[in-house]
């Protein structure tokens, strides 16, 4: 007879499905998983230990650079932490535009995780089908910051700069010829706001076009049903946060539970789900690019009635104007400190989390009164979703850690930091 | 807001008592700090403690507080600390724990209580060196294989002991002691306590 044993199977770090730079070591029994061990680090870059070494206004871009699927999102947890600590807040307008902007991430960052985790599983069209949306929304950061992803918008006291009136258009070329050039560029005659609404407009068909892709679809709900399945006692005592606490059936949102900036003034609900497998999991970010979607809406509103600052008046934290400097000595000498000595943050420390699209985003930063924080302490969703992997892969087919991989959509930016 | 910080600040004084070495309630966040023989049995409370019922350890973080201030710490180095959820009662609670001995630092480990302390407790040894008695498996989670030293240690340098490259003699990539020189581009400054407050000249 035959002898019979384990064998150890490394998956990755340069496997597609891994979502980056997963190390994956699986102890297999036949093509059963008995257990599975992800070795991370791969794209560690010590960003804890830079931002020590760096003014706090300086390591705003590097939090660009952890989730790299949800930049702003990142950016708008540590400057809500460096806030808490000067005790100030943004005015309102820079509120409701980083709230627009947090829920245009997560549109960004869900398209990019059912796209991509459908991909993973055999759904080829659904990422195409995803990007076309997804392109949109990078323009709508291209157009606010200069960049398409490393944006670096948000800063302590407010945003960087205020709505552009005007969209970039589209030239004729000799490939894309005036009729084309015309049709792609209706939504963009207008300003910013007018762009995102077109969006709003049409986004909502765009998800009844993945629901029926994917939703009523055979294959994928024999790939997802049943798959990865966490209970909700589980999955607090695992420190599950995001769509994977609801997918469980646990209403916990910050945006909700302990709202921050201006969500409290907003409408919008919370989806749960009710097994905790890779599909409800799903059905919770649906539902939440639906919900974003009204979000964003609303914010359209109320930006188009109130005009106002976007960054506080107080030049120990944020750079006064650019006219202003020219002609005030006293204005040039605040730019100057501001830039070469940077904010001086009272001693404290504050742990400021939001309800970022994959779970709770904390940083934890701690001040001694420096120019330079003496310790950001990151917590990223997926450092701690990617710590069961044993337990929600083992007994589970080598296929269906693929899936796995995929709900707990894992971006290493932002495990390894 | 304040009301809630009240009532869980009241719980803790009940349910944990003469455990509690302090508790600071700044900038509406509280924060315990409890002696290293306590860690394990105050953390135990407040898992299960109905009134407390912090079912959600949301983060553990290394600390080392050797230059804090630029040199005008005097308690022990190393810390420990640990960030807790309360779904029930929708509180966060800071518990922070000083290692004893600062030349080789340990602490007992909330894996019991909590796994998804695993992982958590993994990156703290590897970036601070502080070790988790009780821990299954405190294996280097985020350097490199071989990997020798604290990375977020204050004493470790930016740019590190070693640096990588591929060796054409040996065919294989070798380590060798790091060209770069350390830089600063801008000095770290501690001001007077008033300086950096908002609306101060």
């Amino acid at each position: 007879m035959a002898e019979i044993r384990n064998y150890t199977l490394n998956f990755g770090p340069q496997h597609p499905a891994a979502h980056g730079v997963l190390r994956l070591v699986l102890e297999l029994d036949g093509e059963v998983v008995e257990r599975a061990d992800p070795h991370i680090g791969l794209l560690h870059r010590g960003t804890e230990k830079l931002a020590e070494t760096r003014t706090w206004l300086q390591s705003v871009p590097y939090m660009d650079r952890l989730d790299y699927c949800s930049m702003m999102c990142n950016e708008h947890a540590y400057c809500l932490a460096v806030e808490r600590l000067l005790g100030i807040e943004a005015p309102e307008r820079a509120q409701y535009i980083r709230v627009m902007f947090d829920e245009i991430t997560r549109i960004l960052n869900h398209l990019m995780s059912i796209g991509s985790h459908a991909f993973d599983i055999g759904a080829m069209t659904m990422i195409l089908y995803t990007f076309r949306e997804r392109e949109d929304l990078m323009d709508a950061y291209e157009a606010v910051c200069g960049a398409r992803m490393h944006a670096a918008y948000y800063r302590p006291g407010g945003v960087y700069r205020d709505l552009p009136e005007t969209m970039a258009k589209y030239q004729v070329n000799r490939f894309k010829n005036e009729q084309t050039v015309k049709a792609l560029n209706a939504a963009r005659e207008g300003s910013l706001l007018d762009y995102l609404e077109d969006f709003t407009e049409r986004f909502p068909t765009c998800c009844d076009e993945y629901e029926t892709l994917l939703t009523e679809n055979r294959i994928w709900k024999q790939r997802t049903v049943g798959i990865g399945v966490v209970s909700p006692a589980r999955a607090l005592a695992l420190g599950f946060t995001g769509p994977m606490l609801r997918g469980s059936g646990i209403a916990w949102d910050l945006r909700k539970k302990q709202p921050y900036e201006v969500y409290d003034r907003l409408d919008f609900d919370i989806p749960v789900g009710k097994n905790g497998d890779c599909y409800d999991r799903y059905l919770v970010r649906m539902e939440e690019m639906r919900q974003s979607n009204r979000i964003v809406r609303q914010c359209i509103d109320w930006l188009r009635q109130n005009p106002g600052p976007v960054i506080v008046d107080n030049h120990k934290v944020a750079p006064p104007r650019r006219e202003k400097m020219k002609e005030n000595m006293e204005e040039l000498i605040h730019h100057f400190k501001l830039f070469s000595e940077g904010i001086h943050v009272p001693a404290g420390e504050v742990y400021a989390a939001i309800e970022h699209p994959k779970g709770e985003f904390g940083v934890y930063a701690i001040s001694d009164g420096a120019n330079k924080p003496y310790r950001i302490k990151l917590r990223s969703p997926g450092f701690a979703h990617l710590a069961a992997m044993d337990e929600l892969s083992r007994g589970h087919m080598i296929a269906d850690v693929v899936a796995i991989i995929g709900t707990m959509d894992l971006v290493f930016g932002d495990v390894d930091r | 807001m304040s009301s809630k910080l009240d009532r869980l600040s009241q719980a803790l004084q009940v349910n944990v008592g003469d455990r509690l070495r302090t508790l600071t309630t700044d900038r509406g966040e509280i924060t315990i700090e409890v002696a290293a023989a306590d860690y394990l049995a105050v953390a135990c409370i407040l898992r299960d403690t109905a009134d407390l019922w912090f079912a959600q350890l949301i983060d553990v973080s290394g600390l080392d507080y050797s230059t804090y201030g630029n040199g005008g710490w005097t308690g022990r180095r190393f810390a420990s600390v640990a960030h807790l959820t309360s779904i029930r009662h929708n509180w966060r609670l800071r518990l922070r724990v000083f290692a004893e001995n600062d030349g080789f630092p340990v602490l007992d480990s909330l894996c019991e209580l909590w796994p998804s302390a695993n992982w958590f407790e993994r990156e703290v040894f590897d970036l601070y060196g502080i070790m988790y008695t009780g821990h299954p498996d405190l294996r280097r989670i985020l350097t490199d294989y071989g990997f020798v030293g604290h990375p977020l240690r204050k004493d470790f340098p930016v740019s590190g002991h070693v640096e990588m490259r591929y060796d054409e003699e040996s065919g294989r990539v070798v380590y060798q002691p790091v060209t770069v020189a350390p830089r600063e581009n801008t000095p770290r400054i501690v001001r007077e306590a008033s300086y950096g407050k908002v609306g101060h000249g």
